[in-house]
């Protein structure tokens, strides 16, 4: 497998998607806005489609129409509008309409190569697509990892963020936008219509065996990787799709850690690092913290 | 109590220099164009526990959450520290502890994490925790009576527990003033001591505290003054 350029291409793109995704997706659980990801996959369709018909790079114009679609969501979100469900949808189906409608304007002679964008391409990744990839997953890294802080503190709390003084609009627009980034990074490995499964699924297992923030972001990009690798090479092997092999194998992990779970309760949760912890623990701490 | 005799972090010139911490003069507040409390004065000086009483849908929460600048300033002045809330910069000076009851959200999340996002307002975006910062997060969680606790899940804690651990975050940024917003509300007694305790602690540090409770309670002990909003039947 490894002996060919194009599976070596398809597996470096792999590992790029399967770490970064995930890594946006556990903020995007832990706001509740899971599937935010896949309407934007809709709105990146449009995008995908202005570019094969002007002839330009589609991942840029995807790129353009997710971030601009991404930006909305969130200052619709930051009004409030009761409306803001509605213009949602109106927003992803429109884009999704739009794109299936422009694509057919497409000049003669193009391949039309929808198809490869809803589900996925891997192995058509060339050695440029990869430069563009590894650029884009260093910029999600930026953001995810290294200001992880302040988003995990929007994410939480919202409010008492915007009480603190953090430049929370800011940074849900930041998020946006890397939302919109990770997108376009994984329309080619997994489909548009697919992209939402790698990067939500892993924040689930996560949830399921965590036990911090922290903890849940590394697996989770572990769980990633895991998934993305695998799923291509099953793919190879198998003769399956790449992208609904990788999301397959993310459900796949989903539900062996649920059956380890449930297999697990019948004894009591281990505590890492655990504290002894007195049987009625809200009371001692108490009168020790009591001055009189 | 250990809260004091950690040694804060030195007075700035401009946090001596204040005589008040909070000053609102003829505050109208409420939601839009909504109005839900007008013709609000109160001046809060360090040291003080100013206990805000009033029935339902007076606007306490409302007086709150509008010095907080969460929900619209509509008429009068707010000042923080003496500088207008417009240009108020230093919201690391500021606590709040919010009504709700819980904190959840869809990842598991640590109580040390959840009182670590309080110090985040005393930290640059892209600055790391410090020794100074685990210390006061430690501080906060001893406060609260939280100590062995930190590597708990916030969903594994009782609803009181959960409620201290909200108490516990804002302690972590050491704040200057402090806002609560019903804290008692649905608490065991011994919260609500633990409660007095921390903000009797608090103020003798010179801290200004502004709490708002429907029953004083233990509360009583701490209080130095109370003001009562006469409620104009409007809903919050």
């Amino acid at each position: 497998m490894l002996s060919y350029e194009f599976m070596r291409l398809a597996l470096a793109a792999a590992v790029l998607v399967g770490l970064t995704a995930p890594t946006v997706g556990v903020y995007l659980v832990q706001r509740r806005l899971s599937l935010i990801g896949d309407g934007l996959g809709h709105v990146a369709l449009l995008g995908v489609a202005v570019g094969l018909v002007t002839r330009s790079a589609p991942v840029l114009t995807a790129l353009l129409a997710t971030v601009a679609g991404a930006v909305a969501v969130e200052v619709l979100r930051a009004r409030r509008s009761a409306s803001a469900d509605v213009a949602l949808a109106i927003m992803f189906y429109g884009g999704l309409a739009g794109g299936v409608v422009v694509v057919t304007r497409a000049p003669a002679g193009t391949p039309i190569t929808l198809d490869s964008y809803l589900f996925g391409a891997l192995t058509t990744t060339t050695r440029g697509d990869l430069v563009l990839f590894a650029g884009m997953a260093v910029v999600v890294l930026a953001v995810t990892i290294g200001l992880g802080r302040s988003l995990f503190t929007v994410a939480l709390d919202e409010e008492h963020a915007r009480a603190s003084g953090l430049p929370v609009l800011q940074l849900n627009l930041l998020l946006a936008v890397v939302t919109a980034v990770t997108v376009t990074l994984s329309m080619r490995v997994l489909g548009l219509l697919l992209i939402s499964g790698l990067m939500v699924l892993p924040a689930g297992c996560a949830q399921l065996v965590a036990r911090s923030f922290r903890s849940s972001l590394v697996i989770a990009a572990l769980i990633g990787v895991t998934v993305s690798v695998s799923g291509t090479a099953v793919s190879w092997y198998a003769d399956t799709p790449s992208g609904g092999t990788i999301v397959l194998m993310a459900v796949a992990a989903y539900a062996v850690l649920s059956i380890a779970r449930l297999l697990r309760r019948g004894s009591p949760p281990p505590e890492p690092g655990a504290v002894p912890v007195p049987v009625h623990p809200a009371r001692r701490p108490d009168e020790a913290a009591l001055p009189r | 109590m250990l809260l004091s005799t950690r040694p804060r972090q030195a007075p700035t010139a401009a946090s001596t220099a204040c005589d008040s911490a909070l000053t609102v003069r003829g505050g109208g507040f409420g939601h839009g164009r909504d109005a839900v409390l007008t013709g609000v004065d109160l001046t809060v000086r360090p040291g003080e526990v100013v206990a805000v009483r009033g029935p339902n849908g007076a606007g306490k929460s409302t007086l709150v959450r509008g010095v907080l600048g969460l929900c619209d300033v509509q008429a009068g002045e707010v000042r923080l520290f003496d500088v207008p809330r417009a240009r108020f910069r230093d919201w690391h000076r500021v606590g709040y502890v919010p009504q709700r009851h819980t904190v959840a959200g869809g990842v598991p999340v640590t109580v040390r994490e959840l009182v670590s996002s309080g110090r985040l307002s005393r930290l640059r975006a892209w600055q790391r925790f410090g020794e100074v910062d685990r210390c006061a997060v430690d501080c906060a969680l001893e406060g609260v009576g939280l100590a062995g606790f930190d590597r708990r899940l916030l969903t594994e804690l009782s609803g009181g527990q959960q409620r201290r651990a909200l108490l516990a975050r804002a302690l972590a940024g050491d704040p200057e003033l402090l806002l609560l917003d019903e804290p008692t509300a649905g608490v065991d007694a011994a919260s609500q001591r633990v409660l007095a305790a921390t903000l009797a602690g608090l103020a003798e540090t010179g801290a200004a505290v502004v709490v708002v409770v429907h029953e004083l309670g233990p509360l009583a002990e701490v209080v130095t003054r109370t003001v009562t909003l006469p409620g104009m039947g409007a809903p919050c």
